[in-house]
């Protein structure tokens, strides 16, 4: 069948064409900050010497010493805060039958598209009352809750869709609905729970209305936040810029690389939710 | 989401133990009193920084307040000054211009290209994760990313030369016609391979019989598509939307780096003016009205979508 060798061939040619389209940027800007600083540029052009000093100055320009700090600081508070309180509360509404569960699920699901220009200015004004802004821990409560949703959705249907059978038996030999917990279902919850933890990281690292408005002090804001304050000082210094945003884009990569199976099943089947 | 009609809650009906004698009445009722000690502190956390906050916001909204003076109530007015001012209503239409270019259009080539292109293709993996890496980045450098590409020198100008318009290069974030398509591209780019590969990879799940039986029936091409590729993507094309929808209209990030509403206001977006109505012109009111808009536009689009790609009963 020649029709089906042809379509395959230009499924392939659209996909790389495409692939190409998407990757073009990046290798726009890698070219761009290897230039030598503040050189004058044109989109794709090869340097004539490879100037790496470029991202040792971005990353004393920007102070990403402070701004990469700070987003580890919040990220590891965040990720283990959020991952906890999520799969306490996830368990119990999953498996413990509490009092008004059906309730409190519906109320969880509500937040899940709540935009976080909806919330953002009360907790300004509220934060600064209790001398929680500038302040790390104002930061991670805040994107504790955010993320909050998605975390207890996204654990509770991992919990769902355990066998009744395993809790019943670990029930029948007496365990406490903790030892249950810890001792049955947690060592089978390791993939959903390096998945959340993962996305958690992703959305605190790039989180960035909620820290330019909460974090008004330039040193405790995150690296990407500080990315856009960075931006207005040295808009023409395009070498710079382009090394200062790959140190920013550089982590998420990695990981996302490592991890891409639990990234894409988290943003595929974090839209279901929708 | 507010169509908690709809939304399927994760679940399982409690297994109810034999004989209900009072004592273990008693002993499933403190059971279920101490099941929602698991759940209070994620509670108290949602509840005092996301729903107080978001409940507070609507009150604002409602004042005219500057921050620092006590605040005098404004009735509707916030909300009035949404659809007569020369800058707040612009700025929702915007974002809903923005959905056509990072929703509207991804998927309906996603879809076009599905329906050219189906079929399985060997090495799938290696395009998801290069269609993907845009949903993981910060859009802050991306933003930076596509102000150089569209700066004088950038790589979309250079292209354009190269292929003989040079007549129409320019600095595209700046042109006060082209900006907001400009920026609404960048969608398009981050969002196009997406809905594809999401796109794709459903259609290798749909049984072949079904499209043997529209060519017995006589259908074409476009038969096939209507009648089976289509309603078989139902899943994907809500994921797609859901995605895509939720994206544009949450662009702040973006549009503070590349244009920050310029040139003359023809790229605002609500998030850009809340934030700078709330820290620098301290107008909270205004600020927090437009955020309840904002709100209720994600609630409507989401709602729609959610009802338009429902599976019929």
């Amino acid at each position: 069948m020649n029709t089906t060798r042809t379509a395959a061939t230009a499924r392939y040619l659209v996909l790389t064409g495409m692939a190409v389209a998407v990757l073009l940027p990046f290798v726009s800007i890698v070219l761009a900050a290897l230039h030598p600083s503040g050189a004058q540029i044109s989109g794709l052009s090869i340097p004539e010497s490879w100037s790496w000093s470029n991202f040792a100055d971005a990353w004393r320009a920007a102070n990403f010493s402070n701004l990469v700090m700070s987003s580890l600081i919040i990220a590891a508070g965040v990720v283990p805060l959020a991952l906890v309180l999520a799969t306490f509360a996830a368990y119990s509404l999953a498996t413990l039958n509490p009092f008004g569960g059906r309730a409190i699920s519906v109320g969880f699901v509500l937040g899940l598209t709540l935009p976080i220009e909806l919330v953002v200015i009360p907790l300004y004004f509220d934060l600064r009352q209790l001398g929680l802004t500038n302040s790390y821990l104002g930061v991670i409560l805040a994107e504790a809750a955010l993320f909050m949703p998605f975390g207890v959705y996204w654990m509770q249907t991992h919990f769902a869709s355990i066998p009744g059978e395993l809790l019943e038996a670990a029930r029948v030999d007496g365990a406490r609905s903790f030892t249950i917990l810890a001792r049955v279902l947690m060592p089978i919850s390791w993939p959903a729970i390096t998945t959340l933890g993962l996305l958690y990281f992703m959305w605190s690292w790039n989180q960035f209305l909620l820290v330019i408005v909460l974090m008004q002090d330039p040193d405790m804001r995150t690296a990407p936040s500080g990315l856009g304050f960075f931006v207005g000082q040295y808009s023409t210094n395009i070498p710079l810029l382009s090394a200062a945003s790959l140190i920013v884009i550089g982590p998420i990569v990695v990981l996302y690389l490592i991890f891409q199976r639990n990234f894409v099943s988290g943003i595929t089947q974090g839209a279901i939710k929708g | 989401m507010a169509d908690t009609d709809t939304a399927v809650l994760p679940g399982r009906t409690p297994v109810r133990p034999g004989g209900a004698s009072p004592v273990r009445r008693r002993g499933r009722r403190s059971r279920r009193l101490i099941a929602l000690l698991y759940i209070a502190p994620a509670a108290l956390v949602y509840l005092g920084f996301a729903i107080w906050p978001a409940i507070h916001t609507v009150y604002l909204s409602f004042l005219n307040w500057d921050g620092i003076l006590p605040a005098t109530w404004a009735g509707f007015d916030n909300y009035r000054a949404i659809f007569t001012d020369s800058m707040l209503g612009p700025s929702v239409w915007h974002a809903i211009v923005l959905i056509l270019f990072f929703a509207v259009i991804p998927c309906a080539l996603g879809l076009f290209m599905t329906a050219l292109l189906q079929g399985t293709t060997r090495g799938m993996t290696t395009f998801r994760v290069i269609f993907f890496l845009p949903q993981v980045l910060p859009l802050v450098a991306v933003g930076i990313t596509w102000r150089w590409l569209y700066n004088d020198e950038g790589l979309v100008n250079q292209g354009l030369r190269a292929i003989g318009l040079d007549g129409v290069t320019r600095a595209w974030l700046g042109d006060y016609n082209l900006a907001l398509i400009a920026l609404g591209f960048i969608g398009t780019w981050a969002m196009s391979g997406l809905c594809m590969v999401l796109f794709l990879a459903g259609a290798q799940k749909i049984d072949t019989s079904l499209y043997e039986a529209v060519a017995i029936d006589g259908g074409g091409p476009v038969r096939r598509f209507f009648a089976v590729t289509l309603p078989a993507l139902r899943g994907e094309i809500t994921i797609a939307s859901v995605i895509t929808t939720i994206a544009a209209l949450a662009s702040f990030d973006l549009v503070f780096v590349t244009t920050n509403g310029g040139p003359a206001n023809q790229t605002t977006v609500p998030g850009l003016l809340v934030y700078r109505l709330a820290f620098n012109e301290s107008n909270i009111g205004g600020a927090a009205a437009l955020a309840v808009v904002l709100t209720l536009v994600v609630i409507v689009f989401v709602t729609a979508i959610r009802r338009l790609t429902r599976e019929k009963p």
